[in-house]
């Protein structure tokens, strides 16, 4: 499998400038990408286009030469920067977590997630724990590319070897793909096979 | 006695004030019809311990009447207002969710509705439907929707354009299963505390309503009828026939509205600190 995006170019509005002009890009399964550029080259813009959040104003994502499919589960799956604005607040975390289709211990072993928070509500928990709670979930949907929107950022750096180990490892087990975008080159250069520097390319 | 903090308080207020509503309506409701019967050997007696509220101009005793006239009333506004919230929170997701002339024409409805006077609305569509019980409920309910429609309209738009929304439609959920299980849930306490201040002007307008005789038929006890019967015997002298309802309806129409505002205080979030 092969997830494209092809001379793609994006705008939020037709008065507002350009926030992406004529960008390609493509990732083989099993593939790890590091997606790198400061502030302002479009990261997360790509990264949701990337994963059906926005459809391009011009240019095409296609997954296996199709576009991504409109109903289902998406086989492309975005885990952004802010757990807890991705998370309904109203919501005990089990129901999070099965809003991905089923449960899986061994991610949730993998992950340290403890069966007692699954009973909370999100605001009981941190954000390094709802992160956590974020990457399981897009995980246990059976996603064959994850698109990791700076999942790290806001988290201390045990949190953050944490999260990538398992990550890494089910991705290795499975042979996803992953795009990880960050401002982290160190980071970059240590989870990926290939680095995609938008200021360059 | 332990000091209660502000929340316990609040919550005991609103659970007493509750106990007060809910015992007026059932008094209301298990009052017999001999109770406020006509006796002429009583009729026009100003207020005594035998007759609290006084007697009417054909010797019904007023506060009885009084009581089951609020029980009426009270009737009329919860299933005025629960009709009229239910129709807000159907058109105020119809119109975020729809396309956007749905949209447009909802909003414009709201105007249109709320640009003419609530009351005589209300006296023109309780007319057309025939008047009595089932007219004044269908005129009641079809005018008071509009500002809580536009409140909830408002929350989905806010809601639609939250992530988790965004990622629910990518892990393969519908539109239906998002609505009922992401939007619905939040919509609650906006549901009841527009319900619940609705009530004080339902009420309100039943009474007006009643009392011009466009509402209620008058052999009914009902407050706007005492009040209208009321008026004739005023210059009389038969000051009692018109203060003790008129105060008992503003005492349950603030006593509503003050358990609104509690009930905002304890389901808002943003209270909570308070």
């Amino acid at each position: 499998m092969r997830l494209e995006a092809k001379n793609v170019s994006f705008r939020y509005d037709r008065k507002q400038p350009y926030v992406l002009e004529n960008r390609s890009l493509a990732i083989e399964q099993g593939e790890r990408v590091a997606l790198f550029a400061p502030s302002g080259y479009g990261k997360t813009t790509l990264a949701m286009l990337l994963a059906g959040y926005l459809q391009p104003t011009a240019g095409e994502i296609l997954l296996d030469g199709k576009p991504l499919p409109r109903k289902g589960v998406c086989p492309v799956q975005l885990i952004c920067q802010h757990p807890e604005t991705a998370i309904n607040p109203r919501w005990r975390l089990k129901k999070v977590l099965e809003e991905s289709g089923r449960l899986d211990e061994t991610i949730l072993r993998a992950f340290g997630i403890e069966s007692a928070w699954l009973d909370r509500f999100p605001r009981e928990l941190s954000g390094g724990e709802l992160q956590r709670f974020c990457v399981a979930r897009a995980l246990m949907s059976g996603a064959d590319f994850l698109i990791c929107d700076e999942i790290s950022t806001m988290l201390d750096v045990i949190t953050q070897a944490q999260i990538w180990n398992v990550v890494l490892q089910e991705a290795e087990r499975r042979n996803m793909g992953i795009l990880a975008v960050t401002h982290n080159r160190h980071l970059a250069e240590r989870i990926s096979t290939r680095v995609i520097d938008l200021t360059k390319a | 006695m332990k000091k209660l903090n502000r929340r316990t308080k609040v919550l005991l207020l609103t659970a007493v004030m509750a106990l007060v509503l809910i015992a007026v309506y059932a008094f209301g409701l298990l009052i017999p019809e001999e109770a406020y019967a006509s006796s002429f050997l009583q009729a026009k007696q100003p207020p005594s311990f035998a007759h609290p509220f006084g007697t009417d101009s054909l010797g019904r005793d007023l506060l009885m009447r009084t009581l089951k006239g609020l029980s009426v009333s009270m009737t009329v506004g919860l299933v005025a207002s629960v009709i009229s919230a239910v129709i807000a929170v159907l058109v105020g997701i119809a119109a975020a969710t729809g396309s956007k002339y749905v949209d447009a024409f909802l909003n414009w409805l709201i105007d249109l509705v709320m640009g003419v006077p609530h009351t005589i609305l209300v006296i023109l569509i309780s007319f057309a439907m025939g008047r009595g019980l089932k007219g004044l409920l269908i005129g009641i309910a079809a005018t008071h929707w509009c500002s809580l429609a536009r409140l909830i309209r408002g929350e989905v738009l806010q809601l639609r354009n939250q992530q988790y929304v965004a990622v629910s439609r990518r892990l393969g959920k519908s539109s239906g299963w998002i609505l009922c299980n992401h939007l619905l849930p939040h919509l609650v306490p906006q549901f009841f505390v527009g319900l619940v201040l609705m009530f004080p002007h339902a009420i309100l307008h039943e009474a007006s309503v009643s009392f011009l005789g466009y509402g209620l038929p008058p052999e009914q006890p009902a407050i706007g009828i005492i009040l209208s019967e009321s008026m004739r015997y005023l210059s009389a002298g038969m000051w009692w026939t018109a203060v003790f309802p008129g105060l008992l309806l503003v005492a349950i129409v603030l006593l509503v509205d003050r358990l609104g505002d509690h009930l905002r205080r304890i389901l808002d979030p943003y209270s909570a600190q308070e």
